[in-house]
C-alpha cells in the first residue's frame, strides 16, 4: 500500500487491523492492532514482536497511553470522518506534551484539504483515503507559507519573526 | 485601526489561490458536495435558497472607508447591488455566482479583507463593542485583543474541525455591548484590587434552540495568558465536545453537563500544562496590537462650536435624529453617529453600492475614514465633531440613511429567514416590514422610547430574539408560518433569556399583537421606564391577558 510519508509516497507493509476481538490470537506481519487489544495482550505482544503500532479512536484519553509510549513505532490517528477532529487534539498531545518520536499515522477519512492541518499538528504520516489520488493529495501539505500559531511543526510564534519593528 | 504587515498579507493572497484551486475541483468533479462543503464553509460560502451567500468577515466590525468602498464595488460587480450587514458584525452578499467567488475574494485582498472562518465549524470572527474606542465607560479598548485572538485563531491547526462553530467576544466597558454573556466565551475587561486590568472569562453561553447565559470560570486572568487560556478552553472542548448529535455539539451543552465548575477544573488543569509556554504574550506583542488602535488627532475646539445647538433647536427633524442617533463620545465636542440601515421598506441592514460609497465618503469627510458595523445591523461613524452634524445627517438624509430610529421599535434585528435561507420556517423580513407599516407615526415611536425587537426565522436564532425585549420565533404550524413571541429579554450586562408570551400568532396578527403590548406598557409605564423595566416590574401576565383574551 502506498502511503504519504514525510511528504513523499513510500511503499508501506503496515496493515491496520480496526476489529479484533481481544482474546483473538496475535495477528501476523506488521500490524496496526487497536489500542485495546494492545493493552489486552502487551506482555505476548512484547515477548513476540519486534515493532509495535497502535490504532486509536477520537474518544481515546491520549494520557491512557503514557506507559507504553516508548514501545510504539507508528501510532494511527482515526479520522472517522474528516470533520471529526479530536485526533488533531492528540497529536498535539503526543508530540508536544508527551513528546513522542514515533510516526504518527492518519487513517481513514483523511483527504487532501486536511493535510496541512494534520501535519502541524505532528502528523507525519497520512494513509489517503483509497479512492482518491495519492500524487494530487500531496498538493495539500503545500499549504501556507506562514503561520500564525506555533504548534507541533514549528515552535516559533509570529511574535518572534515580527520582531516589532 | 489594524494594518497588514506581509505575513498577513501572505496569508489573505495565499487563501484566495488556495479557494480557487479547491473551487475548480469542484466544479469539474475532483470534489463531492460533501468534501467541497467544509472547504467552501471556512470560507464563509454557503448555498441557499436561490444562489450561494458569501459571508465576509469584518474583524470587530471594524472597517476603513476604503475597504467600504470596496464592499460597494462587489455587491455592484458580482451581487444585485446591495449587502447585507448581520448580526456577527459581518456583511452578507446573497446573489454571488459561485465561479466568481475566488475573483471577490482576490478583491478583498487588496484591501486587507477575506472571508476565513466566516462559518464552519471553527473559531469564527472575535467581536466586539461598537464605540469601542470611544465610549466613555471604556476601561480599556477591546480590540487589540480581539485582533490578537483572530490572528491566533486564523487556521488554528487543531482547531478548524470543532464540533461546532465557536464564538468569542471582548467587551471592555462597564456598559456590555458586545453580547459577551451569549458567545461560547466572552472576555470581561477588568481591573483587579491592584488596580491591573485583565479579564473575567465566561464559557458557555449561546443562542440557538438551547439558550444559555454564560458561566463565569474565571475571575481575573492576566493579559499575558489570554492565548493559553483560551487554547485551554478550545482543547478541552474539541477533546470532549459531543460530535454525535449537531443540536447538543455547542460547548454550553458540555459546560452544563460536566458543570460550571468541573468544566472549570478541567480548563486549569490543561492551562497549567501550557500557560507559560509559547502562548503567552509578551507585553511587546500587546503594545505592538496596541499601536494600531490609537486615538485619530481631535480638534480640541471642536465643543467651542455653538451651530449644533441652534440647529437643533429650529429643526425638528434633526433634532428627532441627534436625540436617537448619536452617541456620546469620551471627547468633549465629538460624536458617534449611528446610520440607521433600518429605513422604512427596507430590509434590516441592507445597504446597496451606492449607500455604501457614500458612506465612505462621508467619513472620510467627518470620521476619519472609520466605519463600524453593530450588532444591531446599523453603521457608526465613531468620530464626528458636532459643528459637523448638521452637514452630515443633510448628506446622509439624500441617501435614505437618515432615519432617526435608533433603540427605537422599528430598529429592529432581522435575520434573513425565508426569503433567502434554506433553514427557514418562515419570514422575517415580510413581518419587519408589517412592522413598519404599522408603525409610521415617529412621535409615537419616540413616546414608547427603547425597545428592542429582534427576530429570528427559525431555531437557529441568527436574529437572537432570545435577547429581544420583544423576540419573534418564526415556526412552521402544519406547512403555515406562525410567530412565537417572548418578552423580557436582554443581551446587556442584565443578560436574560425571553419568557414565552403564549401560543404562536399568526402572520397577519403580528404587528397587531405588538400593538396590544405596547398598550399595556404604556398604561402601566412609571416616569421614564423603559419597556424591559415595565416588563421586569409587572411579570407577563398583564401583557398575556390583553394579547390572549381579546382573541
Ligand atoms: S435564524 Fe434560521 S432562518 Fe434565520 S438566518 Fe438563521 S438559520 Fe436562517
Amino acid at each position: 500500500m502506498r502511503v504519504i510519508k514525510d511528504r513523499s509516497i513510500i511503499d508501506d507493509d503496515w496493515s491496520l487491523i480496526r476489529n479484533i476481538e481481544s482474546s483473538a490470537p496475535i495477528p501476523e506481519g506488521d500490524v496496526i492492532l487497536p489500542f485495546v487489544f494492545w493493552q489486552t495482550n502487551r506482555d505476548q505482544l512484547l515477548k513476540t514482536k519486534k515493532s509495535h503500532a497502535i490504532w486509536i479512536d477520537g474518544s481515546i484519553e491520549t494520557e491512557s497511553l503514557l506507559d507504553d509510549i516508548d514501545s510504539f513505532s507508528i501510532i494511527a490517528l482515526d479520522f472517522p470522518i474528516f470533520k471529526d477532529g479530536r485526533s488533531y487534539s492528540h497529536a498535539r498531545l503526543l508530540r508536544e506534551r508527551y513528546n513522542y518520536k514515533g510516526e504518527l499515522r492518519a487513517v481513514g477519512d483523511v483527504l487532501q484539504d486536511q493535510l496541512f492541518f494534520m501535519e502541524r499538528c505532528g502528523i507525519d504520516s497520512f494513509q489517503i483515503r483509497d479512492d482518491k489520488d495519492i500524487e494530487q493529495a500531496l498538493n495539500g501539505l503545500k499549504g501556507f507559507s506562514v503561520r500564525y500559531q506555533a504548534a507541533a511543526d514549528d515552535t516559533i510564534p509570529i511574535s518572534e519573526r515580527r520582531k516589532f519593528k | 485601526m489594524y494594518k497588514y504587515d506581509d505575513y498577513d498579507q501572505a496569508i489573505v493572497d495565499e487563501r484566495v489561490e488556495q479557494f480557487r484551486d479547491q473551487t475548480r475541483r469542484f466544479i469539474s468533479g475532483d470534489l463531492s458536495d460533501d468534501e467541497f462543503r467544509p472547504l467552501r464553509l471556512m470560507n464563509g460560502l454557503y448555498i441557499q435558497t436561490h444562489a450561494p451567500m458569501l459571508r465576509v468577515a469584518i474583524p470587530y466590525g471594524l472597517l476603513s472607508s476604503k475597504q467600504l468602498r470596496m464592499l460597494a464595488h462587489i455587491s455592484r460587480k458580482y451581487d444585485k447591488g446591495f449587502g447585507h450587514f448581520s448580526t456577527r458584525q459581518n456583511i452578507q452578499f446573497n446573489w454571488p455566482a459561485l465561479e466568481t467567488v475566488p475573483d471577490i475574494l482576490a478583491d478583498l485582498a487588496t484591501v486587507e479583507m477575506h472571508a476565513i472562518q466566516t462559518s464552519g465549524n471553527c473559531i469564527r470572527n472575535t467581536t466586539s463593542d461598537q464605540f469601542a474606542g470611544v465610549a466613555k465607560d471604556e476601561l480599556e479598548d477591546p480590540r487589540p485583543y480581539c485582533e490578537i485572538i483572530r490572528q491566533w485563531s486564523t487556521f488554528h491547526p487543531e482547531f478548524s474541525f470543532l464540533p461546532r462553530k465557536f464564538k468569542i467576544a471582548v467587551s471592555g466597558a462597564e456598559g456590555d455591548r458586545a453580547a459577551a454573556m451569549v458567545h461560547d466565551i466572552g472576555l470581561y475587561l477588568v481591573s483587579n484590587d491592584k488596580g491591573e486590568v485583565g479579564f473575567t472569562v465566561f464559557v458557555g453561553g449561546g443562542l440557538g434552540r438551547t439558550p444559555y447565559i454564560g458561566k463565569c470560570i474565571r475571575d481575573f486572568l492576566e493579559k499575558k495568558y489570554l492565548l493559553s487560556y483560551i487554547e485551554a478552553i478550545l482543547r478541552v472542548y474539541n477533546r470532549f465536545g459531543r460530535r454525535d448529535n449537531i443540536y447538543k455539539a455547542r460547548i454550553k451543552i458540555l459546560v452544563n453537563d460536566v458543570g460550571q465548575e468541573e468544566f472549570g477544573k478541567q480548563v486549569e488543569a490543561e492551562w497549567e500544562h501550557i500557560k507559560e509556554g509559547v502562548l503567552k504574550l509578551e507585553q511587546k506583542e500587546i503594545d505592538y496590537a496596541k499601536s494600531f488602535f490609537t486615538s485619530p488627532i481631535y480638534d480640541d475646539v471642536a465643543a467651542d462650536d455653538n451651530s449644533f445647538n441652534e440647529v437643533k433647536n429650529s429643526n425638528d427633524a434633526f433634532s428627532n435624529w441627534a436625540k436617537r442617533n448619536l452617541y456620546p463620545h469620551k471627547i468633549p465636542g465629538y460624536h458617534a453617529v449611528v446610520i440607521s440601515l433600518k429605513a422604512p421598506g427596507i430590509a434590516p441592514g441592507d445597504a446597496t453600492g451606492e449607500q455604501m460609497d457614500s458612506i465612505a465618503n462621508l467619513s472620510d469627510q467627518y470620521s476619519f475614514g472609520e466605519i463600524i458595523v453593530t450588532h444591531d445591523q446599523n453603521l457608526v461613524l465613531p468620530h464626528v465633531k458636532q459643528g459637523d452634524l448638521f452637514l452630515l445627517w443633510q448628506a446622509l438624509d439624500v441617501q435614505n440613511l437618515a432615519t432617526s430610529n435608533i433603540g427605537l421599535l422599528t430598529d429592529m434585528i432581522c435575520c434573513p429567514g425565508l426569503d433567502f435561507c434554506s433553514l427557514a420556517n418562515a419570514g422575517s423580513i415580510p413581518i419587519a416590514k408589517q412592522i413598519n407599516e404599522k408603525f409610521d407615526d415617529m412621535d409615537y415611536l419616540h413616546d414608547i422610547g427603547d425597545l428592542k425587537i429582534k427576530m429570528s426565522g427559525c431555531v437557529n436564532a441568527c436574529g437572537h430574539h432570545h435577547v429581544g425585549h420583544i423576540g419573534i420565533l418564526g415556526v412552521d404550524k402544519k406547512g403555515e408560518e406562525f410567530y412565537q413571541l417572548t418578552l423580557g429579554g436582554s443581551s446587556e450586562n442584565d443578560a436574560s433569556l425571553g419568557d414565552r408570551l403564549g401560543p404562536a400568532i399568526a402572520k397577519t396578527e403580528v404587528a397587531n399583537v405588538i400593538g396590544k403590548l405596547l398598550d399595556v406598557y404604556v398604561k402601566l409605564r412609571k416616569e421614564d421606564e423603559r419597556f424591559l423595566e415595565t416588563y421586569r416590574r409587572v411579570g407577563i401576565k398583564p401583557f398575556k391577558d390583553n394579547v390572549y383574551a381579546s382573541n
